[in-house]
């Protein structure tokens, strides 16, 4: 066991390396110059040529690339070409808020979606199971940024009940505030989750509930609740936290849109203001972090196969 | 349902010291805090809140003293001395001395171009004492307090030496000003959130505050912007008392806003912006002035406008080349503009000789007014029989493409639209009426006429002399067709009604406003 996460911690390396090849290439062949972008409508060509030469953006290629892999090889991920502060002093401000949005709209959508996708699959073609579906097909259907609007709009502006943006650090603002800002958020964000894991929920447990030794079980005398839990959802656990853990690499995408709709200042923002302005430090910097991220989410997510299945040893 | 409402106390619990704060979503995120390093608006909005100015535009457009207490001028107009008011000083204590100011504006000098032409006519610039400098000229210029008093980007802000002798080309690191506001570094998260806090030290000047000129009182203790990406949450954080003061509203969400009785929205900038269609003069079919001529009396500026700004009460037509309303506004040569006739526009582009070249027109689609403007332009020229080539980029791409003077085969273009702050295009001297295709703007039209008058514009020191000048330029401006101009159009904003003491001016200032 010891030895196989070993040997993919290990293999994070070259994957890292080959993701940090082809950012760096893609963005020098993207069309758009940073340069062009700092010097302002008011500049000349000769403005632009002399700050690219401050910017050290008329070296070769290949000596760019080097420099940068040099740092990057010390733990350096460079400095922003606007803001001029290190690309991890500008991660360190904006982890929080993704990963505890991200957090939250986790354990919500897993609190909701679990029990209701294994209740449709108990209760299948019943009223309840078409309910979860129906509910299923809207949370897949409606785009997060609508839903967004929908919910600041009657739970923010008419009810009043939650604010309309913004966050509240938990450990700077106390937690009250943290969950008062987190509420609309995550359950924006959660919709799209708890449809895709109840639907694969419902499909796993069906499935499961299909084998001998769950008639077995009811023969015995076994409880309904007893079988669903012990027998049944056990067994259906590998798919569904195989879905859990693409959830996560998609929540990396979705909370873009949602951090935009609820003025969050979390990373997902970061990555779309240095797009906009081409600041290859921040997107360099960003995207290694995330495929760093994702390597290890689905390392975890592999290993925790073992605590469902004995049968699987690594 | 109780979880929400128990919180919501919290919420909505008063701030336990009697602290005023302005909350603001700014027009745009502070990316970067070097006001000479870059051009870029909210960089100059966050430079008026930290740093102090030796002159300053009044709401007349005249310069007026703002750090300077007294100057004199020689009978010749060639030395100019200024003495510094008693009292300044820089956020860390140190007095502001003619050092400061010298090196502050040879660092300005070096990269804003009404800077670089104030520098070429600068014999030196001497500190006589610690409150007293001098300016010694190598010929007579017109437009030194002018220039010292610009009220846009680049403005030459005055910060200590040892931060101005930072190489103009790289950004500064140290942000101590001696303006009404502190910087608060550490609690700066770019893309979020920006805190300034008011300067108990700042002595502002009697005078009643007139745009960037006259006292600068802080009144509130803090302002605090929150940058918003999507304009529908900053709309609705207003709407819901969150936030104070909107400072550039879409039209649209104008219009949503005005509905609600807590809330105020007015036109503030009186000068408002000029949308420019530009052409590349150095490429065919443009490289002729009878076919961009031709281009541009297919041009109605209510098409654009309507297009583009919708609700008539933001937007004019102007067909002055200078925004209309200001002093040097006038009509000599904008026949052209007017003319906004499809078949005469025909006529002339056939007897110019256009040789069926496509036109390449860069659309920035993630800028929805130039988005709107080029849609407009290719109908427009595809009326008269030109053939367009509408490319669709965003703005990052169009600003590093537009630098290129290649053909279109090799990454060139024919066409790009944009819009200036009125207050940037006030006068000839405006990098975007130049005429020298070297050190000209994107674009780079060629006429000699026209840069002998900016050149006579930059020695002429009557305002008739001036006006007479600005005629004449504008006169060539038409003459070359180096640009179409799309009319005149304003952003507004919106503040909650318990704020008050807004002045009226084409940057957004945050002196003089208080929160009831």
């Amino acid at each position: 066991m010891l030895r196989y996460v070993a040997m993919r911690v290990l293999s994070t390396v070259p994957v890292m390396a080959v993701v940090a090849l082809f950012v760096f290439a893609m963005l020098r062949l993207a069309p758009g110059d940073p340069a062009a972008v700092i010097a302002g409508d008011y500049a000349t060509a000769e403005d632009v040529e002399r700050i690219r030469e401050n910017l050290g953006l008329n070296e070769p290629i290949v000596i760019q690339f080097w420099h940068w892999i040099g740092a990057l090889a010390q733990g350096d991920l460079g400095t922003s070409i606007f803001t001029n502060l290190p690309v991890t002093t500008l991660i360190g401000q904006r982890l929080e808020p993704t990963l505890l949005l991200a957090l939250s709209t986790l354990i919500f959508a897993i609190v909701v979606a679990v029990p209701l996708g294994t209740i449709a699959a108990w209760k299948a073609n019943s009223l309840v199971d078409r309910f979860v579906m129906l509910f299923s097909v809207g949370g897949f259907s409606i785009p997060v940024f609508v839903l967004g609007y929908m919910l600041i709009y009657i739970l923010a502006m008419e009810l009043r009940w939650l604010p309309v943006q913004g966050y509240k650090s938990p450990f700077v603002d106390g937690i009250g505030p943290f969950l008062h800002h987190i509420i609309l958020p995550t359950m924006t964000l959660s919709v799209i989750y708890i449809a895709l894991i109840a639907r694969i929920t419902r499909a796993a447990v069906i499935e499961v509930l299909q084998e001998d030794y769950i008639r077995t079980a009811r023969s015995k005398g076994q409880s309904e609740i007893k079988i669903l839990l012990t027998h049944a959802l056990k067994n259906a656990a590998v798919p569904i936290v195989t879905v859990i853990g693409i959830g996560i690499a998609l929540l990396i995408g979705g909370v873009v849109v949602t951090e935009s709709v609820f003025n969050i200042p979390g990373l997902g923002r970061l990555v779309l203001d240095a797009v906009l302005a081409r600041d290859f430090p921040i997107i360099q910097g960003l995207i290694l972090f995330f495929s760093f991220v994702y390597i290890m989410i689905n390392l975890l997510i592999d290993l925790s196969y073992t605590l469902f299945d004995p049968r699987i040893r690594y | 349902m109780l979880v929400p409402l128990a919180f919501g106390g919290m919420a909505t619990a008063p701030m336990a010291s009697a602290e005023t704060v302005l909350r603001v979503i700014p027009h745009a995120d502070l990316k970067n805090l070097d006001p000479i390093w870059t051009t870029a608006y909210i960089s100059r909005n966050h430079g008026y809140l930290i740093y102090d100015t030796l002159f300053a535009m009044d709401d007349q457009f005249k310069p007026q003293p703002q750090m300077v207490d007294t100057w004199e001028t020689s009978d010749d107009g060639m030395t100019w001395t200024f003495t510094l008011r008693d009292g300044l000083m820089f956020h860390d204590g140190a007095p502001v001395t003619s050092e400061d100011v010298i090196a502050s504006l040879k660092r300005w000098g070096a990269r804003d171009g009404m800077g670089q032409q104030l520098m070429g006519v600068m014999g030196e610039m001497t500190a006589v004492d610690d409150k007293t400098f001098k300016f010694q000229l190598k010929e007579p210029y017109g437009l030194v307090l002018e220039s010292i008093g610009k009220i846009s980007s680049n403005v030459p802000f005055i910060m200590p030496k040892r931060v101005a002798e930072t190489d103009p080309f790289e950004q500064i690191t140290d942000y101590t000003g001696s303006g009404p506001f502190v910087f608060s570094a550490d609690e700066w998260v770019p893309g979020s959130k920006v805190v300034y806090t008011k300067n108990e030290n700042y002595k502002p000047r009697d005078e009643e505050p007139s745009a960037a000129a006259g006292g600068k009182v802080a009144k509130v203790d803090k302002v605090i912007w929150t940058y918003f990406p999507d304009q529908t949450t900053a709309m609705n954080a207003l709407m819901a008392g969150e936030i104070d003061f909107f400072e550039q509203p879409t039209n649209d969400l104008a219009e949503v806003m005005k509905s609600n009785p807590d809330i105020v929205v007015e036109v503030n900038d009186p000068l408002g912006n000029i949308g420019f269609a530009r052409f590349n003069s150095l490429l065919p079919p443009f490289d002729k002035a009878d076919v961009r001529r031709a281009a541009i009396m297919a041009m109605d500026q209510k098409d654009y406008l309507a297009a583009a700004i919708g609700n008539e009460e933001f937007w004019k037509t102007c067909y002055s080349v200078y925004p209309c309303g200001t002093p040097l506004a006038n009509d000599v040569g904008s026949e052209v503009m007017e003319t906004a006739d499809k078949e005469k526009a025909k006529a002339a582009l056939e007897a110019a000789g256009y040789d069926g070249t496509p036109v390449v027109i860069m659309q920035p689609t993630d800028v929805p007014v130039l988005s709107a403007f080029s849609l407009v332009t290719a109908e427009a020229l595809r009326d008269i029989g030109m053939e367009v080539d509408l490319q669709a980029m965003d703005w990052a791409t169009l600003t590093s493409r537009r630098a290129k003077r290649d053909p279109v085969s090799e990454g060139g273009w024919n066409m790009f639209h944009t819009w200036w702050i009125g207050a940037d295009v006030i006068d000839p001297m405006a990098i975007a009426f130049s005429g020298n295709p070297d050190k000209g703007w994107f674009g780079w039209p060629t006429d000699e006429e026209l840069e002998k008058a900016r050149a006579d514009f930059a020695v002429a020191s009557t305002l008739e002399e001036k006006q007479e000048i600005a005629k004449k330029v504008q006169e060539r401006l038409w003459a070359i067709g180096a640009s179409g101009q799309l009319g005149q159009f304003f952003v507004p904003v919106a503040y909650r009604n318990n704020v008050k003491g807004l002045i009226k001016s084409p940057v957004q200032f945050f002196w003089n406003m208080s929160v009831d």
